[in-house]
């Protein structure tokens, strides 16, 4: 592992095959140090990329982020040229992660703030449980397609899946996408087939305040790849949006409840 | 009551009022939160609706004239030992609204407590006993993962070896994980209170930690489960150690689901969601699907809390349960807690609450056993859970070979829970798992917090007077030494696994 400072509060790490804990340890001494932006080059795979780093760090990663990147992410903004393993923004509280190539399976899980955004494909279950809570709401938006169970008993926050990259034939999301969710708002750019939707969520056409959050979500993500807005907007988008905050409120019962007459 | 359907007269519990003895005062109409009694003013009596009551014993409690008893219905079905009258109601229950039994507590079935098979020893003549009350005697215990072996500095007296971070406990016992949203800020407050006098530890359970606890830092131990509620760096921070959750006795195999009724506004908050809704955990952690993936959370948690907090993983006590123990000490964890078929909740469906694990006595020897044959023993520490009702308790789980017990059920009755089994309505007459604000003000967390370390005191003396009595004078030489056990009328097979001899022998 080799580190080098570029200017000021600019540092340069060469991982290699150093063990992520050294790399990661090394990252937070820089940034107690001042450090305002950190250049990972030869990454390759190293784990829990800026986790248990609090405050505004830009994060640069050359190579392919291991698994967890940003998990619990506290106020740091990742940069990923590559692509990115599983679990990036896992449980992530706050910052952003921009992955310039495609992501693995549960990124985004119990996401509740921050921005993620995916240039190309991720896998299974992707943005699952995500929440919201009054002014922390998470957006993850990906760019390409997406496997099975995307948005699964999500529970608050913005997901949107753009299909960028699909080609004729191919579908947009896998199996059971948003099954159990029951918070939250997903936006697909073009149309789902309802037999990949579980039974928990309805479909809309999004309406004009639905459009002004999705041109000010998506105007980031435009920014970020540099992929012009009008394009982005040029197809119809599907809302996808639960049917109940209480998916499982018939599901139990008990002896009081039904004496009380609580339950008819 | 034409309304109800007919089933609904076939109540369980009755209360008796003594009209002669009752001065109207309204107390116990006040006092009921079923809505079991009422004032019928043109009657100038306090009526009831038999139906509702729970028998959670509040009004008897609170009568000044001691004119109320609740009794058992005394009209029953026909006497069948198969066709209880807890079969039947259930029956009629899921008739009536096709759903799943939702209750709450721990297995009430009489499945064999087997610390009540078991004996401890004591000393005479050959070996002397200990006084406790005139020697010292150590129940001082440490939590966490322990080095291979010990390297000494060349003048052979100095330790080289440095050792992880360890929690302290003064007694091998620590308040388990209720969250809050499934009881009330003013239990979780009385137990951190009690904890940080003592000098143990109490979990937050999944539901995150409320900004008033985060004083308690030192003595916390925060739950991270499938549902992530709360759950961000300063959370992690926050704590004495970091626990996830993977599964729990009253509910093996199943997630965790809050009604939406529970949650209130500092619930919401507390756990980032908004308020009314479901908080469901899925079953499993979703980035959990093998031992690989268990071990990327535990380091995740470590590298996010810069390896400052042991990390437990907590499952319950299925079938399987050595060799599932076995691999969470080989995938890093620093405490593997495993809560067996008694242990208690707050909601869960009453056919996984009565018949899914296995009791936690079996489960600590077959665990201990097993991480020992496989070298693996210091490196994790075994905390059990589930059921525990005393001293005793906690002293032969430690004999079998736990190092230290969470004990729920045991801080909810010393909060006054009569165990009426009714926690999933978030009613409780006592003001334990209810979040309604009216009900909850009836726990006040100074007096419980003091009844809390009372309890604990009188179990540190308990232990003390038993290890005394067995000539050892700390907690340490009695940890796993099943020699100092014996078992009666149990089967040669149930000796073999619990490790201990039949008494005689
Ligand atoms: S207070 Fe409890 S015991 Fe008394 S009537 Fe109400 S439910 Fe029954
Ligand atoms: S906590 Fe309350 S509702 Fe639950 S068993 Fe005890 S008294 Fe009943």
């Amino acid at each position: 592992m080799e580190v080098k400072s570029l200017g000021e509060d600019i540092y340069e790490i060469v991982c290699g095959t150093s063990h992520y804990r050294e790399v990661n340890s090394k990252v937070k001494e820089l940034v107690l140090k001042g450090a305002k932006k950190v250049i990972l080059r030869e990454v390759y795979g190293q784990r829990y990329i800026g986790t248990g780093i609090k405050g505004k760090v830009k994060i640069e990663v050359y190579g392919t982020a291991g698994n967890d990147l940003g998990i619990f992410l506290f106020g740091p903004e990742i940069e990923v040229f590559g692509n990115a393993q599983d679990g990036v923004g896992n449980t992530m509280k706050e910052g952003k992660i921009i992955v310039r190539g495609h992501a693995g399976d549960v990124c985004g899980y119990g996401m509740r703030g921050g921005k993620v955004y995916i240039e190309g494909d991720v896998g299974y279950r992707v943005g699952i449980h995500m929440k919201g809570y009054k002014d922390l709401v998470p957006t993850f938006i990906v760019g390409g397609k997406a496997g099975n169970f995307f948005g699964e008993y999500m529970a608050g926050g913005i997901l949107i899946l753009l299909g960028l990259t699909k080609r004729a034939g191919e579908d947009i999301v896998g199996d059971y996408c948003a099954t159990g969710m029951h918070g939250g708002v997903i936006f697909v750019r073009g149309e789902v087939p309802s037999r990949y939707l579980g039974k928990e969520v309805k479909v809309f056409e999004p309406d004009l305040e639905d459009m002004k959050i999705l041109t000010k979500e998506l105007k980031g993500f435009s920014d970020a790849f540099n992929i012009p807005l009008d394009e982005i907007l040029s197809e119809p988008f599907t809302k996808i949006v639960p049917v109940s905050t209480r998916p499982y409120g018939r599901l139990y019962a008990h002896r009081w409840a039904v004496a009380r007459g609580l339950i008819k | 009551m034409l309304f109800k359907k007919p089933q609904v007269a076939f109540y369980p519990f009755m209360v008796l009022r003594d009209d002669y003895k009752c001065v109207r005062c309204k107390s116990c109409v006040d006092q009921c939160s079923f809505d079991a009694t009422y004032y019928d003013e043109d009657l100038n009596m306090i009526m009831n609706h038999h139906e509702n009551c729970v028998n959670c014993k509040r009004c008897e409690a609170f009568c000044p004239t001691d004119a109320i008893k609740v009794v058992k219905n005394p009209s029953t079905f026909h006497p069948d030992a198969n066709w209880t009258p807890e079969a039947i109601r259930d029956i009629h229950v899921q008739m009536l609204t096709g759903a799943i039994i939702l209750t709450s507590t721990g297995n009430d079935k009489p499945i064999r407590n087997y610390f009540d098979h078991l004996l401890l020893d004591a000393c005479q003549v050959t070996n002397p006993p200990i006084d406790p009350l005139r020697e010292p005697m150590e129940l001082k215990t440490f939590i966490g993962r322990k080095t291979d072996a010990l390297e000494f500095d060349p003048d052979g007296v100095s330790i080289k070896t440095t050792i992880g971070k360890q929690l302290e406990l003064e007694i091998p016992v620590l308040f388990s994980a209720m969250s809050y949203g499934s009881i009330n800020l003013n239990l979780q407050k009385a137990m951190a209170r009690a904890a940080k006098e003592f000098g143990t530890y109490w979990n937050t359970g999944e539901g995150g930690l409320h900004r008033d606890l985060r004083e308690y830092k030192e003595c916390t131990i925060v739950q991270v489960a499938s549902g992530r509620f709360g759950v961000d760096l300063e959370y992690l921070e926050t704590s004495a150690a970091i626990e996830i959750k993977i599964g729990q006795g009253a509910k093996p195999g199943i997630g965790g689901h809050l009604p939406g009724e529970k949650v209130n506004e500092g619930i919401a908050q507390t756990r980032m969601i908004p308020v009314g809704s479901d908080a469901i955990s899925p079953a499993p952690h979703h980035d959990i699907y093998s031992i690989e993936d268990l071990r990327q959370l535990i380091y995740a948690l470590k590298e996010a809390t810069n390896y400052e907090k042991p990390v437990f993983v907590k499952i319950a006590a299925v079938h399987n349960v050595a060799a599932i123990a076995c691999g969470i000490a080989h995938a890093g964890a620093d405490a593997v807690v495993i809560d067996g078929v008694r242990g208690g909740t707050g909601a869960t469906p009453k056919s996984l609450r009565d018949h899914v694990g296995i009791p936690i006595e079996l489960a600590i020897a077959a665990v201990d056993d097993r991480l020992r044959k496989e070298g693996l023993r210091n490196q994790v520490s075994l905390i059990a859970a589930g059921g525990f009702r005393s001293a005793v308790d906690v002293l032969k789980a430690v004999a079998l070979g736990a190092d230290a017990v969470y004990i729920g059920t045991v801080a909810k009755l010393a909060a006054g829970c009569t165990q009426c089994q009714q926690c999933h309505t978030g009613r409780c007459a006592w003001g334990i798992t209810t979040n309604d604000p009216r009900l909850a003000k009836r726990l006040n967390p100074d007096i419980v917090a003091e009844n809390l370390y009372n309890l604990l005191r009188a179990w540190a003396h308990d232990i003390k007077e038993l290890l005394g009595a067995m000539g050892i004078n700390a907690i340490e030489s009695i940890r796993g030494n099943r020699l100092r056990l014996r078992s009666w009328g149990l089967t040669e097979q149930e000796n073999k696994i619990l490790g201990v001899l039949p008494a005689g022998m």
